[in-house]
């Protein structure tokens, strides 16, 4: 059984929430993820949870305050955005290391400065190498799906990793679309109980959390995190499966959206992937075979997968909605290239940094990447490897 | 209960010997004395910010804790404790503990308390958790090598504010953080150190941990490495900075100060200084004015204190 409803990413995710009920919600406000606090202390007002809400005094707070939650053997989340997730950043480190499986709702902002509230990806990019699990959603219904995935995934033992559950911005947090949502009990039945083997609070059974390590231990300490994120692979696919079996929706580590005979292919990220499939049906009534391939998990990054899905094409487009100012583009230009290289793949790429600070991505803008794409391969030009699309300019230069 | 210092020294340590910890410092001391004021039936959870502490007795693979204990980083033992607590409430409520009952102390230097924790712990304190933040105030960042905190001293010599040709070391004078905690009208309270018969610490703590709501401990724990004394003097040391007022003994519970020690002659700053060689430069003819500065400030607080406990 399942229920029609309309809501805003924000509100989808707070239902997921108090569907599964989890034990402790350390939490500090933040634009755009401000609403999933609220939603969920109002649920907590009316009764209708009982998780217990730790109103903090900063995300650097709350990232502590869900790790001790978590150590001592509650379920615990938080949510955060932009500015709140960079103060968080050691803690992000800690609570990968020492293993918690917690989850945090992501809601993408971008950086200062100059300060901005609007979307991009710097935030949740700029911990991309925290050990955390990342999975991002193209839209509301996608964001509640992956938030109840989020817990069965990071709580596996062959796992045993945070987890963030990424939207974007406003596009999706603040926009209200239609949604199916699942039925309490099937939520609760799919996540199930959590079972930690070991935790502060287990009576007559003392542990300590958070060792100093000296140099012969911290490389195979960081060497099982780098195992538990390559089994998470295998683990985020059962989770997938198993979701799509019970519920109907949703897919492993990426959609792809027409690419089975694509010449070009736009590799996007998020809530821009919408647009991106909309433009490719433009595109293909025009006779140009054009597709998308949405990544859903960045982290464990799915490289050979990525590579055997692009490599049919002529050419693709590597589209960040960051900057890494390396000169070759955002993360998604760097890993999926290396995946590329590494995958014997010799498929040309072009790399695209886009939307900004909530700069509108639009058909059209998808259209000039195509054609870009396009006049590569058909016309042998010569194209800048990184570019800008969407800039305020018509300056090449600039581009 | 009568106090029995016998009694009370024959409970099970619940920080055992083995750790790294330099030979008469304070921080251990402190520790022993505030974990013997846990009552043998009941568990605990053990907090810590990063510092001498936490280094010494946590060296993976070995721990020195006989409790739960977590570590999380330098400015968060407040909030990572409120989490924890929040964590017994939560799964209290929902059954999962039995009649388990649990809890929870938290150990801090001055650097993580004071300084760097000190919005982590002010924002624990307002919210009210079940806990106990034991500051163990050694007056500088001993942790790193001896740097100034604003626990530290005015005119002390660390590596921060290092005493040279054109200065006398700290130019600032100790933040009072017992008092600024106080503020925060938590339940409970108290600045202590180590008195001969530690009948004020085991008092203090055990009126913290069993005093439902936040409760702070002030625990003044010297450090032989940064202070530069004799490190079997410490109980000596501890004697004068009560017996100067330096560092008074008093505590505040619910909203009452009360002074827990008043010394019956007021002793001169000078005998506290005199003998740790990180003042050694006031000590140097021409800085006579340095130490009266020193005692007006330690008078003006004294008499503030007095105030506030209504003597």
């Amino acid at each position: 059984m399942s229920m029609k409803d309309r809501m805003s990413g924000n509100e989808a995710v707070a239902f997921a929430i108090r569907q599964i009920n989890p034990d402790v919600m350390p939490a500090f406000p933040i634009t755009p993820s401000t609403e999933i606090p609220q939603m969920v202390s109002t649920y907590i007002a009316n009764g209708q949870m009982d998780t217990e809400f730790i109103p903090v005094e900063s995300e650097h707070s709350s990232m502590s305050a869900t790790i001790g939650a978590e150590a001592a053997g509650a379920r615990s989340l938080t949510a955060t955005s932009s500015c709140g997730l960079a103060l968080m950043w050691e803690e992000l480190l800690v609570a990968a290391s020492d293993r918690m499986p917690c989850v945090m709702a992501v809601v993408n902002r971008t950086l200062s400065g100059p300060i901005n509230i609007n979307c991009d990806h710097t935030d949740a990019m700029g911990a991309r190498d925290t050990g955390w699990i990342q999975i991002y959603a193209e839209n509301n219904q996608e964001a509640y799906d992956n938030f109840i995935q989020a817990y069965p995934i990071a709580e596996d033992k062959r796992v045993h990793l945070p987890v963030m559950i990424c939207q974007d911005g406003f596009i999706t947090s603040h926009a209200v679309e239609n949604i199916i949502l699942n039925e309490d009990p099937d939520v609760k039945d799919f996540v199930g109980q959590y079972e930690p083997e070991e935790f502060l609070l287990n009576p007559g059974n003392p542990v300590s959390i958070g060792p100093y390590a000296i140099s012969p231990y911290v490389m195979e300490a960081r060497k099982a995190q780098e195992e538990a994120m390559e089994n998470s692979k295998e683990v985020i696919r059962e989770v997938a499966r198993r979701y799509r079996e019970k519920f109907g929706r949703g897919f492993e580590f990426f959609e792809e959206y027409r690419t089975e005979d694509a010449d070009y292919i736009m590799l996007i990220m998020g809530s821009a992937a919408g647009t991106a499939k909309q433009a490719v049906d433009d595109l293909r009534e025009k006779g140009i075979k054009a597709g998308v391939l949405k990544l859903r998990v960045f982290r464990p990054f799915p490289a050979s997968e990525i590579a055997q899905a692009l490599s049919p094409a002529k050419a693709v487009a590597i589209m960040d909605r960051t900057e890494s100012y390396n000169g070759h583009g955002g993360p998604l230009a760097s890993e999926v290239r290396a995946g590329l290289y590494e995958n014997g793949s010799s498929v040309k790429a072009l790399c695209y940094t886009y939307g900004l600070g909530g700069r509108d991505f639009t058909v059209e803008r998808v259209y000039e990447v195509f054609d870009e794409l396009k006049d590569m391969i058909e016309n042998n030009k010569e194209f800048r490897q990184h570019r800008y699309v969407g800039l305020r300019t018509n300056s090449p230069e600039v581009r | 209960m009568p106090y029995n210092l016998k009694e009370v020294m024959n409970k099970k340590e619940r920080l055992t010997p083995g750790h790294r910890m330099c030979a008469g410092c304070g921080a251990t001391i402190g520790v022993r004395a505030v974990l013997r004021a846990l009552h043998e039936e009941d568990q605990a959870v053990i907090g810590n910010a990063t510092g001498c502490l936490e280094v010494s007795t946590y060296t993976y693979p070995y721990t020195s804790w006989e409790d739960s204990y977590i570590h999380n980083a330098f400015e968060n033992a407040g909030a990572t404790l409120s989490g924890v607590e929040t964590a017994y409430k939560a799964l209290k409520k929902r059954g999962k503990l039995g009649d388990a009952n649990f809890k929870f102390i938290t150990f801090g230097g001055d650097g993580g308390t004071y300084d760097i924790g000190f919005q982590s712990l002010s924002g624990a304190m307002e919210r009210g958790h079940d806990m106990v933040y034991v500051c163990y105030d050694n007056g500088a960042y001993m942790n790193t090598g001896i740097q100034r905190s604003s626990a530290t001293p005015m005119y002390a010599d660390t590596t921060t504010t290092p005493v040279g040709t054109v200065s006398n070391g700290k130019m600032q004078s100790r933040k009072d953080l017992a008092s600024i905690i106080a503020e925060h009208n938590v339940p409970y309270v108290a600045q202590t150190t180590f008195t001969k018969d530690f009948r004020d610490i085991h008092k203090k703590a055990e009126k913290a941990i069993y005093t439902e709501g936040a409760c702070f401990l002030n625990m003044m724990a010297p450090c032989p490495r940064g202070w530069r004394y004799e490190t079997a003097d410490i109980m000596e040391i501890c004697r004068l900075a009560i017996e100067t007022c330096y560092w008074p003994l008093f505590e505040v519970d619910h909203g009452s100060w009360t002074l827990t020690y008043e010394p019956k002659h007021k002793l001169p700053i000078e005998d506290f200084l005199k003998p740790q060689g990180r003042f050694k430069h006031l000590f140097k003819p021409g800085n006579e004015h340095l130490i009266a500065q020193f005692q007006d400030e330690v008078d003006r607080r004294w008499e503030d204190l007095l105030y506030k406990c209504a003597k």
